[in-house]
């Protein structure tokens, strides 16, 4: 038996509850906040229509047509279009949603892992059943 | 006087639906998760409620970002299962109780807990899965009617744990307040650690998961002092979510005892853990 550690090993930083203003701050931590959200909202609108197999075949008969229709931010649409995963979460996407088109083409959210950490899908499964990545 | 008799909290990775769903449960990859539920899932079925309250988040698939209700109840007769994007899962959609919604909703607002109200509702993987996790093979009809109540843990800023905790608290008052005679079960969904985005996704912290095991049974009020930058940093960007544990936990006892928990990963890009409590007092 050891002695009960604190409930989260600290390193100095602040611990406060009730921090407004700032952005939170956390290393290779996308935060999908309010002005996040505002920035990606078209983009997620449409990602949501996904849900419907007739907006697939829509989709897929022409993207860009498809983006235009819901109003995406012409980078928005070339980040679908070129499905650069990095980009479109930097443009106000939610994961959640971005990922209902990578399971239109077939990706795992591993395979997206994959991309945001610059590793091919297998490498990423195998951090992953390895424990999983730690910080740094 | 209707009382809570049993929390489970569990994570609610659409994976783990997938794996049963394909009969998947004894692959090498998935077979210690499972057998990790089988004690769990005896016990349970020993011990059925009359209703079920599940504490979810939806995942673009009952809700969309036009609203984000930072904290939701289900009011309908019924839930269907939603289609994700690949077709619904072939589960059995989820029967409500309208009239205990309706109770739990005039009491929490009373208390101060503004809930948004709906009155129709798709259900995802958040409110399935736990009810796989709990009745495998549910066959035409899961084990008892569901209130949903929804969380935002998508869009920052989540709720604070101490406010998903005092909600839990207030829903263990209402529930007790029930005219009816009636057993609840509480499912508290989600975590454990994962991130999904950004050059740390894949993040697992096994020792914060851990601690998070032991405290929700002997101390949530202490992983309810937890900050969303403390849970953001030490349990990844959708490991916030394990806020809605302490939503089940705050409607049980201050003692409550451990039937069973099991901790496992991965499960996709997740940690998952279960935790069964017994909230009879002996
Ligand atoms: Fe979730």
């Amino acid at each position: 038996m050891t002695a009960a550690p604190p409930l989260i090993p600290t390193e100095g930083t602040s611990m406060s509850t009730h921090e407004t203003g700032g952005r939170l701050n956390v290393p290779g931590t996308p935060i999908f906040d309010g002005q996040t959200s505002r920035r990606g909202l078209r983009l997620n609108k449409m990602l949501m229509s996904f849900r419907s197999a007739e907006n697939r075949e829509r989709f897929a008969a022409d993207e860009a047509g498809y983006c235009t229709e819901f109003g995406l931010a012409p980078e928005q649409t070339q980040a679908v279009l070129d499905r650069d995963w990095t980009a479109m979460i930097d443009l106000g996407g939610s994961i959640f949603y971005v990922y209902k088109l990578a399971m239109m083409d077939g990706r795992s959210m591993q395979y997206l892992g994959g991309v945001f950490t610059g590793m091919t899908e297998e490498e990423f499964q195998a951090e992953l059943r390895a424990g999983g990545r730690r910080d740094g | 006087m209707a009382d809570v008799l049993w929390g489970l909290a569990t994570s609610h990775v659409p994976s783990i639906g997938a794996a049963m769903d394909r009969n998947k449960t004894e692959d090498p990859n998935w077979k210690d998760l499972f057998d990790g539920y089988a004690p769990a899932r005896e016990w349970l079925a020993e011990h059925e409620p009359d209703v079920a309250i599940v504490v979810y988040n939806d995942h673009a698939n009952g809700l969309d970002l036009d609203i984000v209700p930072t904290f939701g109840i289900g009011t309908a007769d019924s839930y269907p299962v939603a289609d994700e994007g690949y077709g619904p899962r072939q589960v059995p959609d989820v029967i409500g109780d309208p009239e205990l919604s309706l109770h739990l909703l005039e009491s929490l607002v009373d208390e101060g807990f503004d809930l948004t109200v709906f009155q129709e509702l798709e259900v995802d993987h958040g409110l399935t899965v736990p009810l796989s996790v709990w009745t495998p093979d549910p066959g035409d009809a899961w084990p008892c009617p569901v209130v949903p109540i929804l969380v935002n843990v998508i869009q920052y800023p989540q709720p604070t744990a101490a406010r998903c905790f005092a909600l839990g608290q207030a829903l263990g008052r209402a529930i007790r307040s029930y005219r009816d005679d009636v057993t609840v079960g509480i499912l508290g969904t989600g975590g454990m650690s994962h991130q999904l985005a950004g050059s740390r996704a894949g993040f697992i912290n096994p020792e914060f998961d851990h601690m998070w095991l032991e405290k929700i049974e002997t101390d949530p009020e202490a992983l309810a002092r937890l900050s969303r930058e403390e849970l953001i940093r030490e349990a990844g960007s959708e490991g916030i979510e394990l806020i809605m544990w302490l939503i089940m936990r705050g409607a049980m006892h201050e003692q409550v005892t451990k039937v069973h928990s099991h901790y496992f990963l991965p499960a996709s890009n997740t940690a998952a853990g279960i935790a069964l409590f017994d909230n009879r007092t002996a």
